[in-house]
């Protein structure tokens, strides 16, 4: 079982949400991936105003409308507009089929906006999959690092939260969000570099390591191919590329009566 | 199955899981390579050149002389690297050489590199050239080094037609019609290593003929199965298929003979 937890609209090919979606499950069936979970729409917008951001998710919506049994949406919103980023939140995730909620790089996470977005996400059982990287070549000015996650994360242990792409320099990021047991990482969206999977099993359990691909940035293979190389049991490496996002949805999928 | 890129030794700041030459070799065979162009990371850092290619071509003695094919690290900063193209060529019969020089401080505009090409035309040997080894953003912050300037090439590829230059962990990281523009001047080649995108190898296919991309996995510093995965992710005729896998590679050696 696989399912894939970070996957975009952007780059693939197709005219609307609909073409780029059928063309996604065409290559993930390749793969042998059941499940995808999309966020943001195309083009990306790194501070996306209410509008945009609101245009975004309907696309994302549209892409998800016919594929319910194999494809989940996270909802895009931008702190700076907290008001309207809640407003989104009710209306794509509360009143609507989301699950989980995006949040990128306009505004680093450490902040009281992203604290109120984080306990309406509490209430509704959402995941909130923050975007960090910790670059070496230096970051932007909105962008996440895994310790400004961790500032955030220790205001909220009842929050699911994923520290997107394991901090980027993942060595760091594994360190930083180590004694977090609510905060699970994401693998996806940086190269197939050697050693993290075994890293991050090692320091956090298989139970807070989660498979994602970011396609189409990157391909499925190379970001499934850190997985099923790694130095680890057959065991752990089911758990990474499904049952643990499973498990994690499973409290809002419940509240939905999605079955499975 | 050839692999074209992967290397031996230690990366400098990190040992990786398959970072033993019999542990690697091994892997590799598992997956169905049958030969694969191995350099060294000794490479990166180290100034006694002569003395990490001597050890790569006994690491790979030691373990399987068809499995793995020696190409030795040229570091052009260094004083008399002549000497080491000689001894790669003459005493270890390497078919090429390896450049690393975004860790050793030339760009492509540099006359040495001229020369390098000339004494490789005429010894009848191939040019890997590591256009980057990691992601700059996240390479350690006192071995930050950046993608190697390819532009250069371009003025002097025409002078060099029968030389073949093959480009490691170029795709992705450069701008892709250059890509084209190289591989209609000279006989330059590309390895998948670095190519991501949904479904990369058909959207790669239509930029740059199938007879210039290689297998390639940059292993062990990256995970081998990421190149092998490429091969399902991506429909291609089988011809296309088998020419990346290992048709391209072997005529690049018949050529060089």
């Amino acid at each position: 079982m696989i399912w894939d937890l970070h996957c975009h609209l952007n780059g693939i090919p197709g005219r609307t949400p609909d073409e780029k979606m059928a063309r996604l499950i065409e290559v993930a069936d390749r793969m042998q991936i059941e499940r995808l979970v999309l966020f943001m729409g195309a083009p990306f917008l790194i501070a996306p105003t209410p509008e945009q951001f609101r245009e975004q998710n309907d696309q994302v919506l549209q892409a998800i409308s016919h594929w319910h049994h194999r494809a989940f949406g996270f909802v895009y919103l931008n702190p700076e507009y907290l008001q309207e980023s809640l407003q989104e939140l009710d209306r794509c995730v509360k009143d609507g089929p989301m699950t989980g909620i995006k949040l990128w790089v306009a505004k680093r996470c450490d902040s009281a906006s992203v604290d109120a977005i984080v306990r309406r996400a509490i209430d509704l059982k959402a995941m909130v999959y923050q975007h960090t990287w910790l670059k070496t070549t230096g970051n932007l000015d909105g962008e996440s690092t895994p310790a400004d996650l961790h500032a955030l994360a220790s205001r909220h242990p009842e929050a699911s939260i994923i520290c997107g792409h394991t901090g980027g320099n993942w060595e760091l990021g594994i360190r930083t969000i180590r004694d977090l047991p609510h905060v699970s990482v994401d693998l996806g969206g940086g190269d197939p570099t050697a050693g993290l999977v075994e890293m991050a099993v090692r320091e956090l359990g298989a139970s807070r390591v989660l498979y994602g691909s970011d396609v189409a940035g990157r391909s499925f293979a190379s970001q499934l191919g850190k997985v099923t190389a790694a130095e680890i049991t057959p065991e752990e490496k089911q758990m990474i590329l499904g049952q643990n996002l499973r498990r994690l949805m499973s409290p809002i999928l419940q509240v939905k009566g999605v079955r499975l | 199955m050839i692999d074209v890129n992967v290397s031996l030794s230690r990366w400098p700041n990190r040992r990786l899981p398959l970072d033993e030459t019999s542990k690697l070799a091994a892997a590799l065979k598992q997956n169905g390579v049958s030969e694969a162009w191995a350099g060294t990371f000794d490479g990166l850092l180290h100034n006694d050149l002569a003395a990490a290619n001597k050890w790569l071509v006994d690491q790979c003695r030691s373990v399987d002389e068809k499995l793995l094919l020696p190409i030795g690290a040229i570091n052009l900063s260094l004083p008399a690297w002549e000497e080491d193209v000689r001894r790669c060529h003459e005493l270890h019969g390497m078919k090429g050489v390896r450049l690393l020089p975004g860790y050793h401080d030339y760009t492509l505009e540099d006359a040495r590199f001229r020369q390098l090409l000339s004494l490789l035309a005429e010894k009848h040997m191939l040019l890997q050239i590591a256009v980057r080894q990691e992601d700059p953003r996240t390479q350690h912050r006192l071995l930050m080094t950046k993608d190697v300037d390819l532009k250069p090439l371009m003025t002097l590829l025409g002078d060099f037609p029968t030389l073949p230059v093959i480009l490691l962990n170029a795709v992705s990281s450069s701008a892709v019609e250059l890509h084209g523009q190289l591989a209609a001047a000279g006989k330059v080649y590309f390895d998948i290593a670095t190519l991501e995108g949904l479904a990369g190898l058909e959207r790669q296919v239509q930029s740059l003929p199938s007879e210039r991309l290689l297998f390639g996995s940059h292993s062990p510093f990256f995970a081998f199965d990421s190149a092998k995965l490429k091969l399902e992710e991506s429909e291609l005729p089988a011809p296309a298929r088998e020419q990346i896998t290992h048709l391209n590679a072997v005529k690049i050696l018949e050529e060089l003979c």
